[in-house]
Formats: structure tokens, C-alpha cells, sequence
């Protein structure tokens, strides 16, 4: 720590060169970051205790399949269920087809099911009287420039009315609120429905439904609890699969992209690039030094502190480099999502990406600063200083 | 004054940026026919020739910095096409499998096959409308299909995992309509039983998706009976008997789309007009091929945005390892440089020989990034959930020649920006100054 100002002087010995080497290192974790953060959010979807402790239960033969209404009482007696509620899909898109909406048709209890999604008691109670009423994400209402007691015309892509119109009105009695931002933004983007509405209105239902949820007691118990339901249909014509949210949500999302060999693949190509880069600067830096160096050897010291030095050296510059980085790609992220109306999600680099990343940088550090401070270890002060080194 | 300068130099950078992206590769082609031209030609010209030469002569000696500049680039280059592959090869799966001679019918507001409803008089109206190709036997070449989703366990996962892949319940109608498709192991289903067959990119992503082999739907077994190919959005599904596939999924006699074959590609105009005309319709009518462009779209910009940014990022890094190599280069030979415009060399034989020399090497870094690219990616396979489908559509990344020369585009302009101010100032360095730099 004694010898910090000699080093920082070493580092910025050539400004511009230690200026344009570092850019390259803040765009390269700056990426990392970024994408980093992508790769997390997509292994954390659904990851919260909530989602441990809630099953789906969907159709086996595929989940646009439904399920027969009579189910609810038989999961209710199951051992171990506290809470059943039910949904289906609506389908809903608003002007235009392919204006799509995350819309359900959900149960009366639906939301005693998600703490994550938060509603003023004023705004459940009037879901609750309003056969029309809908509640709607406040990002969704943003999108639209919606407000609590618009009437909406929605038109559904899949259900029609018993005239066969596929207009449906609804009535926005309130918003939902995002419990927390980072972890369940998607509930922003919801537009819930009353399934009383739904199934009363289109011919084409009947009592069926298209997926349960239910809360066990205890997350522990979540599998067996899952056994027990699916037994339960077992060999009928309309056998159920039920995993909890957490596994569902990760199978889901594995099919909408493999970004795990996406990241990586690009991580790759990325820290090659930077190692060659800051590399080379590392090594133009201390050729340059070498009479420098040979003079600190002649005054007394060591060749092991020599190295010390230079590999002190490469890893500031790259911790420097690194943190600007990932602290910009912390600002970054938000600001995209924000920008885009959350239509584009890049979330923040979280205390992993953060961890992950200063190990990266110290370890490149170490890699970039090893030839060099090897080279300036075992400098011949004579040949050195004779300038034949 | 500096200042101004470097403002100049700016502005410039900008406007050759923006003309270089809109540039077709013939301008490309007529811009360096210009520049050789040029350098053979006028007396400036040959200068700049000779400086160049000394300049790349002396590569060798500095292949470890030079280095630095080509595999930076390659780095941006092969990152960024292969990202825009996916997006190619995405948008041509879907392209291919429309064609403007066949047109689909969904109900009225209906974005996907699979939300669309079809009567049993639906059908037969939409038979009857002029416009429709006939068979030899005089009917209508139209096929009533049934999409649904079917969850299977999904290749190489340890648990029991499960993903979902489109079903198409079709009858010989199917495969009249759509030439394309052929069988490439075993047989046919037989109409009536529960078999199957699979399509070649199905069968990649889902277990047990082999001729002579049993898979569960639901509470009941089918068999495979063989495999078909047909380069397209299909090669993703699997294919059954349209009865059979209604019963198991309790759809009666309704089907969810249309699709008939256009006695030519002139006659949608009125085969639309039609349908819309009759007032016991409710239905929209697309040509496959918008229908099929029309599902690619959002997926394609997307993939593309993600390519470019990542990409930009990725060259902005890359730029200024370039300046940085430049900059040491135009330091170790500022002697050599000024010795030069001492003896009369004006500045800018120097300039260019500097930005030959980084452009050169940019080349190659693009040269090696696209080829990377193209040897390790061409024709992988990658898979996602399509949008407007109930399944994983599986495609094959595509390295097209386009991609390959917007790579080399970009590693060129990375390389001019990288040269350009070394190269001014090698040029506008003192002379003096410059030679009494050790």
C-alpha cells in the first residue's frame, strides 16, 4: 500500500494510452454487465418463496388445453392445500389484433394467491361489484394511456359473446401495483378480469378452466402435494400436470430462448478481445520503463516487489476500468427499461453480476500483468541501464 | 484552433460513417477501384504508395500490436454475425414456409392459428369461392387443419422436463397444398389411427421422436410412424390425422384454419374479395406469405437490435484498441515519418499510408471474424417459441454473403476511425518536435 502513488504515477505515465486502454475495458465489462444481469434475471424468473409454495396445474396434454370446473373441490380436499383459485385465458388485444394484452379471466380469490401483485382494498372491492370491472398492471395502463374509470373496448382473439361479436367492454376499477419492481415487473403489464363475466358471456367455455393454482402449507411439501393432485385425474380424459411456479416458469422460459450458450458465447469472444488488448498496453508500458525499473532494483528493491508492482498495476487498471464499467451498466439497464415503457426489460446488475465481475477483473489483472512483471523481475540492472535490455 | 480542428475532423468522421453505411457493395467496389487509381496515377498517389510500402513492409516486425487490432475486430465482427444469423436464419425459416399462391383463413381477429375457429360451413363456403385451385377430380384443393399443443419431454434434460410443440391435425389435403413436404423415414399415418408423423426439427428437439416408436399425449399412446422434411416453419411441428387429432382434443368438427391453394398468385385479390363479400363469413384471408412474414417480424427486429447493440458496444472497445495500437505505431516511427516530410513529402501521402495500413489490417480482422463466424455458425441450430405458434420453432442460423459483407463494413469503418487520428497527427506533428522525439 506504501508504494499505491508510485504505481498510480506508473499507471498514468501515458495518459492517452491508459485513457484509450481503459475505454476498451469499460465497454467490455460494461457489456458484461449488461448481459449478465439478462442471464440472471432469466435462471431467477419465478425464484421467490411465493413461487415455491404455489403448484399450476395445467392440462398434460398441453396448456391450451382446459380443465374441467369440478376439479376445484377435489384440490381443495387435497392434504396440505390451503388456497385454490383458477384461471383461463382471454386472449385479449386492444385495437388492433396484434396489440396483444396479458389478459385473464381469473376466479374471486385470485389475488389473496399474489402478494407480489398489490391493490388498494377500495380498487378489490369494486373488481368484486363490478361484473365488467377489470384490473389493470400500471404499466399496461401507461402503455395505453388508461385510467381508473375508463370504459375499454378489448376485443378477444380467441373468444367471441353469445352474439359472436368478440367486442367486450370492460370498466377499469383499478390498478395493480408491483410489489417489487425487479423480481415480478411482469405483473405491471396484467389486465385481470372477472371469470363471472367471462364464462356467463362466451358460449364457447362452459364451466371449464384453464389452469388452477394452489398454495400449499408448506414449500417442503410442495411435490408430494403435486403427486396427490395429479393422482387425482390420473387415466381420465383430462389428466393434470401440476409443477410449482418456479419449475414452470424456468421450463418456460428455456423454450422462449437458450441464453445461457447465447451469454456465454458472447462473454467469450468479448474477454479474449480484452485480455489481447490490455495485454499488449501492459507490456508497451513496461518496456518503456525498463531503465526505470533497473533504477528502483539499483536503490534496493527486490526483484519480488518489482513484480509486485507491475501486477499491482495491471490489476488497478483493470478494476478501474471494471467498476466504471459495471457501475454504468448498473444505470444503464433501468434507464433502457424506463425509456422503453417496459416493453424492453434490461434489468440491473445485481450483487452476483457484481461479485463475478471484480473476480473477473482481478484474475484478467493477474493474466495481463504476469508476462511483464515476470519480464521486470528478472531485469539484468547492468544490461538495463546500458540500454541493452 | 485545435479545437476547431478536431471539431472538423469530428464532423467529418460522422458524415464518412453515414455514407459508408448506406454505400452498396458496388460503390465499395468503385471507391477502391478510385483510390488504386489514384495511387498509380498522380504523383501524389505514387508517394502515398511508397509510404504504405515501407509502412506494411514493417508489419512483421510489429505483428504482436498488429495483432491487437485484428483479432479486437474479428471479435466485433464474428459477435455481431452471428447474432444477425439468428435473426436471418429465423426470419427465412418463417419466409419460406409462405408462398403467394396459398393463402390461409382464420376467423375474423384472430392473430394465430391456434385462437381461429372453423365450422364444418365455414369449409365448404371458403371451397366454393372463386380463386381456388381445383384437383383432377374437380374438388377444391383446400385443407381444414386443427393446430394444437402437445407437451413432450424435450431432448438431453436429466428430469422429466417438458416442452411444447405444435400439432397439426391434417388430412391428404395437406400435403397437396403444400408441395414441399416429404417423407424421409417410414410412412405416412393412417387415417384413423393414432400415429403420427414428425417433422426432422421436431424430431431434433423432443424424445422419442423416431419411426417405430410410442409417445404419450396425454392419457394415450401414439406411434411414429415416420419423419418428414420440408425446409421450412412446418419441420417444427408434428403431423397427424385431422379427425383423430379433433377427438383427442374434444374439437369436434370445427378445424382452426384454412388453407387452400390460389389457381395462381393474381387471383388472392378477388379469392379475398370474395369471402369478405359473403355475408355468412366472418373470416380474414392472408397469402401464407404475409401471414408467415407478418409472424417473423417482431422476433426478427428483435434479434437484429440485440445483434447491433451488443455489436456497437463491442466496436466501441474495439475502436479504441485500435487508436491505442495506432497511436504506439505512429509514436515508434515518428522519426521515420517526420524524416519523410523533411525531405518533401506533403501530409497527406502520410495520412493515407497510416489509414491503408490500419484499414488493412482491419480487413483481415473482419476477414477472420465473419469466416469464424461462418465455420462455427452457419447452418447451428437454435430454437425458440414462435410467435403465433404453440410450439418451439427450430431454425438454422444462416451466414448469408449480406451478413458477411456488413461485417466486413463494419470492421473497416472500426479501422478508419481507429487510423484516422493517428494518422492526422503523424501528419501534423511538428517536424522538428517530431524528430527530436526518441
Amino acid at each position: 500500500m506504501k508504494y499505491l502513488h508510485l504505481i498510480w504515477a506508473a499507471l498514468f505515465r501515458r495518459k492517452l494510452r491508459t485513457v484509450l486502454t481503459l475505454v476498451s475495458i469499460i465497454t467490455a465489462f460494461l457489456l458484461f454487465g449488461l448481459l449478465d444481469a439478462v442471464r440472471t434475471s432469466f435462471d431467477q424468473a419465478g425464484q421467490s418463496a411465493n413461487g415455491a409454495s404455489r403448484l399450476q396445474t395445467g392440462s398434460r396434454l398441453s396448456f391450451i388445453q382446459t380443465l374441467p370446473m369440478a376439479l376445484t373441490q377435489r384440490l381443495q380436499s387435497v392434504d396440505g392445500v390451503k388456497l385454490v383459485t383458477y384461471a383461463n385465458w382471454f386472449g385479449g388485444a386492444y385495437q388492433d389484433p396484434h396489440n396483444q394484452v396479458f389478459s385473464f379471466a381469473v376466479a374471486p380469490n385470485y389475488l389473496d394467491m399474489y402478494p407480489e401483485m398489490v391493490v388498494t382494498d377500495q380498487a378489490k372491492q369494486a373488481f368484486a361489484t363490478t361484473r365488467i370491472g377489470a384490473l389493470v398492471g400500471e404499466g399496461l395502463a401507461k402503455r395505453f394511456n388508461w385510467k381508473v374509470g375508463d370504459k375499454i373496448p378489448l376485443q378477444s382473439t380467441i373468444f367471441p359473446d353469445r352474439n359472436g361479436s368478440k367486442n367486450w367492454q370492460f370498466e377499469v376499477v383499478g390498478l395493480i401495483h408491483a410489489a417489487d419492481k425487479k423480481s415480478s415487473g411482469w405483473y405491471d403489464q396484467l389486465f385481470l378480469l372477472n371469470w363471472k363475466y367471462f364464462d356467463d358471456t362466451t358460449p364457447y367455455n362452459q364451466g371449464a378452466v384453464g389452469w388452477y393454482v394452489t398454495r400449499v402449507a408448506d414449500a417442503n411439501q410442495a411435490d408430494r402435494v403435486a403427486k396427490a393432485i395429479d393422482a387425482i385425474s390420473a387415466n381420465s380424459d383430462h389428466e393434470t400436470r401440476t409443477q410449482t411456479e418456479q419449475a414452470a416458469m424456468a421450463s418456460w422460459m428455456k423454450q422462449v430462448a437458450d441464453i445461457g450458450l447465447i451469454v456465454s458465447s458472447i462473454m467469450g469472444a468479448v474477454f479474449f478481445t480484452l485480455l489481447l488488448l490490455s495485454g499488449n498496453t501492459m507490456m508497451q508500458a513496461v518496456r518503456e520503463r525498463t531503465s526505470e525499473i533497473a533504477v528502483l532494483k539499483t536503490i534496493g528493491f527486490s526483484g519480488r516487489s518489482v513484480l509486485a508492482m507491475v501486477l499491482a498495476e495491471s490489476v488497478l487498471l483493470l478494476v478501474i476500468g471494471g467498476v466504471i464499467g459495471l457501475a454504468l451498466a448498473s444505470v444503464i439497464g433501468p434507464a433502457v427499461s424506463a425509456g422503453s415503457g417496459g416493453t424492453l426489460r434490461l434489468p440491473a446488475a445485481g450483487l452476483n453480476s457484481w461479485a463475478t465481475g471484480v473476480g473477473l477483473m482481478v484474475l484478467f489483472g493477474v493474466i495481463v500483468g504476469a508476462l511483464p512483471a515476470l519480464n521486470a523481475m528478472r531485469l539484468n540492472i547492468t544490461d538495463a541501464l546500458a540500454g541493452r535490455a | 484552433m485545435k479545437f476547431l480542428k478536431n471539431l472538423g475532423l469530428v464532423l467529418l468522421l460522422v458524415l464518412v460513417l453515414v455514407a459508408w453505411v448506406m454505400l452498396p457493395w458496388v460503390g465499395a467496389l468503385g471507391l477502391a477501384v478510385l483510390l488504386a487509381l489514384w495511387m498509380f496515377l498522380t504523383r501524389r498517389g505514387a508517394q502515398a504508395r511508397s509510404v504504405t510500402g515501407v509502412g506494411v513492409s514493417t508489419l512483421p516486425q510489429r505483428i504482436g500490436s498488429s495483432a491487437v487490432i485484428v483479432v479486437g475486430i474479428a471479435g466485433v465482427v464474428g459477435v455481431l454475425v452471428a447474432l444477425l444469423a439468428m435473426a436471418e436464419g429465423y426470419s427465412e425459416t418463417l419466409r419460406k414456409s409462405g408462398s403467394e399462391d396459398t393463402a390461409i383463413v382464420l376467423r375474423g381477429a384472430s392473430a394465430a392459428e391456434v385462437a381461429s375457429v372453423m365450422t364444418r360451413d365455414d369449409i365448404t363456403q371458403i371451397g366454393q369461392a372463386p380463386g381456388v385451385a381445383k384437383s383432377a377430380k374437380g374438388e377444391p384443393l383446400l385443407s381444414a387443419e386443427t393446430v394444437v399443443a402437445a407437451n413432450l419431454p424435450v431432448k438431453g434434460t436429466k428430469t422429466d422436463e417438458e416442452g411444447s410443440v405444435q400439432m397439426r391435425g391434417v388430412g391428404d389435403e395437406a400435403f397437396a397444398v403444400r408441395p414441399q413436404i416429404r417423407i424421409v423415414a417410414g410412412r405416412k399415418f393412417q387415417a384413423g389411427l393414432k400415429e403420427l408423423i414428425v417433422g426432422q426439427g421436431a424430431a431434433r428437439q423432443f424424445e422419442g421422436l423416431e419411426p417405430g416408436k410410442q409417445i404419450r399425449l396425454g392419457s394415450q399412446m401414439w406411434t411414429v410412424t415416420g419423419v418428414f422434411a420440408s425446409g421450412d416453419s412446418m419441420e417444427s411441428e408434428l403431423w397427424a390425422d385431422a379427425p383423430v387429432v379433433a377427438d383427442t382434443y374434444r374439437r369436434g368438427a370445427s378445424r382452426n384454419s384454412v388453407t387452400v391453394k390460389l389457381t395462381d398468385a393474381s387471383a388472392f385479390k378477388e379469392f379475398k374479395a370474395a369471402l369478405e363479400a359473403n355475408p355468412q363469413l366472418k373470416v380474414d384471408a392472408t397469402t401464407t406469405l404475409a401471414f408467415f412474414a407478418k409472424q417473423s417480424e417482431q422476433m426478427t427486429k428483435i434479434l437484429r437490435i440485440i445483434g447491433i447493440v451488443v455489436g456497437s458496444i463491442m466496436a466501441v472497445g474495439a475502436v479504441f484498441g485500435a487508436l491505442n495500437t495506432m497511436f504506439a505505431a505512429v509514436a515508434t516511427r515518428a522519426r521515420e515519418i517526420a524524416t519523410l516530410r523533411a525531405i518533401g513529402f506533403p501530409g497527406l501521402p502520410v495520412v493515407v499510408a497510416v489509414m491503408l495500413e490500419t484499414m488493412l489490417l482491419a480487413a483481415i480482422g473482419g476477414i477472420i471474424g465473419g469466416g469464424i463466424a461462418y465455420l462455427i455458425f452457419n447452418g447451428h441450430s437454435a430454437s425458440t417459441m414462435a410467435a403465433g405458434s404453440v410450439g418451439k420453432l427450430s431454425f438454422e442460423l444462416r451466414v448469408s454473403g449480406q451478413l458477411l459483407w456488413e461485417g466486413l463494413k463494419w470492421a473497416l469503418a472500426i479501422g478508419f476511425i481507429g487510423g484516422l487520428f493517428p494518422a492526422v497527427r503523424a501528419a501534423s506533428l511538428p517536424v522538428t518536435t517530431a524528430l527530436r522525439e526518441l
